[in-house]
């Protein structure tokens, strides 16, 4: 890999992790979503350098994946969700954004003393790769757990999975990733389904569709 | 066809067999045609495995394309094989027979007969398996339909709380073997025990899975202090199962411990063997104690086979210690004693739970305070189950002397050791086997002169009568085996010796050439054994006794009624009972090692109510260890019982810091 392939592959991975910080400091849902639909673009666009890079085309279809589903439909599915069942605009948070972010830099430190540490036989892009990736994916559950609200624990959720597809196509001739990030997307689409039907249970005491119904009849 | 897929194919019938009797359970000749089917096939893997042992025929093996993938089900034939198949095949022949009688009186059949040949063929194929996967499945599958059979009687408390402890105490087992064969097979996974064999391994990691297969096996075979299961799920099942489960069972796990320590693991550190030997002396002598004190005949059987596997124990661990120095014969020794015990304890144990199952049938109790005087009611079954009680007290000429001698010569040649710990400890260990030794032959005669001699103590004992031919003929057999084996041990050293052979690469000298049925373990001028002479001494002495009585005294006999104490109160509780039997014992070594407490409650004066001795015995183990750790586990979980309860968010947060100290320990780690 030359020099400016390396810089730009770096500087997409670090501007994913940068992408993720951004997340955490959002504290309003559609700003949340926003920055979520930019996290998949960069992630696609590191994909693709990767895939342009090390001449595997099957990286292309990761990368379209990525840009077409969670740049585009997933952040206007959610926005559609949060706008019809009414959820509350703003995101509420366990702890102060401050101390989220400070926690959030303390888990990049972590990852990439560990990540360096530990691959220190591997090749020099795949060892800033994977730590950049870690970092993605720790701060991806630090959101889950920081947050309060379904849709952003929803988002955190698949933020962490776009960390986990970051490490998987910076590893050079990793079989499957296509596959895997097909995978992912599924699960998530579960995840996101299961957890709502999880709140509207917590809710309504019912998973059942017409509880919700009622529940409008009555307070329209 | 090979022998190795010959016994599996019958091993497969076996298992196939049990979904039968359910398919068949609508006909009246099911249950003779479950038993009689499961004892011919038995009867086919011992001979089979007899082939191995006494023709020579070769070793075979086979691997199956199932189990793992990649790895597939690997099986074997070999000398250590055939010996316990043999075991198992005459073990399960026997009480097979025993059970078309027997499974007459069963109240729900089908709870025997679904359970009852696919167990036969599990611990078949735990004996067949050649790879730890198919080891430890069969091993498991064994376990759980043995449960299955102990909950046969699931309507009565103390069963259910037997199958409970016996669950959990089989998951623990399982558990410590699983550790075992990992480390076993390496980082690399060699599950094949062929690779197993030839891997080179630290003494401390051999040390460590010595320790993992005392657990796993010795829980199965009732090492103290892993026991406590045991005797309370061995007598809850039915007779005939207590039988196979105390008889075979056991012997499958001490062919588990055989096969990894003496095969797999090759030849431990000296400093290994002693735990391996005090273990088994002591769990020896606990077992017996507690058989001393028992009044439940089945549990008393119990306790004594935990004395049994303790002797089989002490016999392999000096076989290890004496290996260890590279002194083949004399491990050869100790490990012929060994596997002949094996051989002797499946004979005369099955006899006796076969012969408790048959007092359970005629007087419906196996309280020995409620028996007495069935020697004049089922005058076979007694003559039976006292070839048994004799065989098992290790009385000349019957086989259980035979072993149990040989063993003793084992203990003899430690002087042969160079270090000093074990030449100091070996005879210790024997003081204590020969403590066991008396101390069973203490509890037999107990239990035979309380349940069989005397008068009868209750109605039901009063009326009892022998039972079906089919049992008789079973116990019958055994005991033809008691006898056969003790006066022709020679035969039986002889066919161990290709086990000793194969897993020691030593042996006895041939034993069958010896004149008068001799055995000579090692060298004529040292010690030598016939029971053949011993038994015509007894028979011509006995003889010539009984003549000289017959000629002098008989036409003096005269019918009175008994001497009582000049009390002409003829109730039958006026006889020793078993707990007055074993006070001296109880009060000597009870108190300190059982907490045995006796305490009386003498009426107040001028009440006319009868005086109380109550008398308690305490399995200290069951109090010291097994209830703290319940304890612990009770608490613990009822601590972490809100776990259950608590948001999404939290959950997540619990993985997501022990997430970040994994990483963090990592972190230092590396």
């Amino acid at each position: 890999m030359g020099t400016l392939a390396f810089d730009i592959a770096h500087l997409l991975a670090g501007g994913l992790l940068l992408v993720s910080f951004m997340m955490i400091y959002q504290d309003r849902m559609f700003a949340l979503l926003h920055v979520f639909a930019f996290h998949a673009v960069v992630l696609s666009l590191s994909v693709a350098w990767q895939a342009y890079n090390q001449g595997a085309p099957h990286l292309y279809v990761t990368a379209a994946i990525a840009l077409v589903f969670k740049a585009a439909i997933i952040p206007i599915a959610l926005r559609r969700i949060v706008k019809q069942l009414g959820v509350h605009r703003e995101v509420e948070t366990v702890v102060g954004v401050g101390v989220t972010m400070l926690a959030g830099i303390g888990l990049s430190a972590l990852s990439i003393v560990l990540m360096l540490r530990v691959t220190a036989h591997a090749d020099a892009f795949a060892r800033e790769d994977l730590a950049f990736a870690l970092s993605v994916v720790l701060l991806g559950l630090l959101m889950m757990v920081t947050r309060r609200n379904a849709v952003s624990q929803v988002v955190g959720f698949m933020s962490l999975e776009n960390g986990l597809i970051l490490a998987a196509a910076g590893a050079k001739g990793m079989p499957l990733v296509v596959e895997i990030s097909v995978a992912f997307s599924v699960l998530i689409a579960f995840i996101v389904i299961g957890v709502f039907l999880f709140r509207i249970r917590e809710r309504f005491d019912s998973v059942d569709v017409t509880a919700i119904d009622d529940y409008r009849e009555v307070h329209r | 066809m090979s022998a190795v897929e010959f016994e599996l194919l019958v091993a497969a019938v076996l298992l196939v067999l049990g979904p039968v009797a359910v398919f068949l359970r609508r006909m009246s000749w099911v249950s003779s045609f479950i038993y009689a089917s499961s004892g011919g096939l038995c009867a086919l893997i011992a001979s089979v495995g007899a082939a191995r042992l006494v023709a020579r025929t070769g070793d075979s093996g086979l691997t199956l394309p199932l189990g793992l993938p990649w790895i597939g089900s690997h099986f074997q034939f070999d000398a250590l094989t055939a010996f316990f198949l043999v075991i198992l095949g005459i073990g399960g022949a026997v009480v097979s027979l025993y059970g078309i009688g027997y499974g007459r009186h069963e109240h729900d059949p089908m709870r025997v007969l679904a359970f009852y040949p696919s167990f036969l063929g599990a611990m078949t194929l735990v004996l067949l398996a050649a790879d730890a996967f198919t080891f430890l499945l069969s091993w498991e599958v064994m376990s759980l339909l043995s449960w299955a059979l102990v909950l046969t009687h699931h309507q009565e408390t103390n069963t259910r709380t037997a199958g409970y402890v016996y669950l959990v105490m089989a998951g623990f087992g399982t558990m410590a073997l699983l550790l075992a064969f990992g480390l076993l097979a390496g980082s690399d996974g060699h599950y094949a025990f062929d690779t197993m064999r030839g891997a080179v391994r630290s003494p401390t990691l051999a040390a460590v899975i010595l320790g993992l297969m005392l657990l796993g096996a010795g829980s199965k075979a009732g090492l103290v202090p892993l026991h406590v299961w045991l005797p309370l799920a061995h007598p809850a099942a039915p007779s005939h199962v207590s039988a196979l489960m105390s008889a075979v069972m056991t012997k499958v796990a001490i062919y588990g411990f055989i096969r990894v320590v003496f095969d797999l693991l090759g030849p431990s550190a000296w400093w290994a063997s002693p735990v391996v030997i005090l273990m088994g002396a002591l769990t020896a002598v606990f077992g017996i104690l507690l058989a001393m004190m028992e009044r439940d005949l089945k549990r008393a059987l119990a306790y004594s086979t935990i004395e049994n596997i303790g002797v089989i124990f002490a016999a392999l661990g000096l076989a290890m210690a004496f290996r260890a120095n590279g002194l083949t014969a004399a491990a050869a020794l100790a490990f012929t004693a060994a596997l002949f015990h094996v051989f002797n304890h499946m004979v005369f144990k099955s006899l006796l739970f076969m012969g408790a199952g048959s007092v359970l049938t005629a007087t419906g109790t196996r309280d020995l305070d409620q028996l007495g005087g069935l020697i004049h009611r089922m005058p076979i079954t007694s003559f039976l189950v006292l070839v048994g009680a004799v065989a098992i007290s290790a009385l000349p000429p019957l086989n259980g002397f035979a072993s149990e001698w040989l063993m003793f010569q084992a203990v003899l040649m430690s002087p042969a050791i160079p270090q000093d710990a074990l030449q100091l400890m070996i005879p210790a260990a024997g003081g204590l086997l020969a403590l066991a030794a008396a101390l069973a032959a203490a509890a037999f005669v107990r239990i035979y002169g309380i349940g069989f001699l005397g008068r009868a103590r209750s109605p039901a004992a009063q009326t009892a009568v022998d039972v079906d031919r089919f049992s008789l003929m079973a116990m019958g057999t055994m005991a033809v085996l008691c006898v056969l084996a003790g006066i022709l041990p020679g035969m039986v050293i002889d066919a161990i010796s290709p086990v000793a052979k194969a897993v020691l690469g030593g042996q006895l000298p041939l034993q069958t050439h010896e004149a008068w049925f001799m055995i000579v373990p090692i060298a004529e001028g040292r010690s030598s054994y016939s029971g053949m002479l011993v038994l015509l001494f007894i028979a011509v002495s006995a003889s010539g006794a009984a003549w000289a009585v017959h000629r002098f005294a008989s036409h003096r006999l005269r019918r009175a009624p008994a001497w009582d104490c000049g009390f002409p109160d003829p109730t039958p509780a006026t006889q020793y009972s078993a707990g007055g039997f074993a006070q001296p014992l109880r009060r000597v070594l009870g108190t300190n090692i059982l907490g045995a407490r006796e305490v009386v409650v003498m009426p107040e004066p001028g009440d006319p109510s009868p005086a109380r001795l109550t008398v308690t015995v305490d399995d200290p183990i069951w109090h010291n260890i097994y209830s703290p750790m319940g304890a612990v586990v009770i608490y613990v979980a009822t601590k972490m019982n809100g776990l259950q309860f608590l948001t999404i968010r939290r959950y997540l947060s619990l993985v997501f810091l022990l997430l970040i100290a994994l990483l963090v320990g990592l972190m230092l780690w590396a």
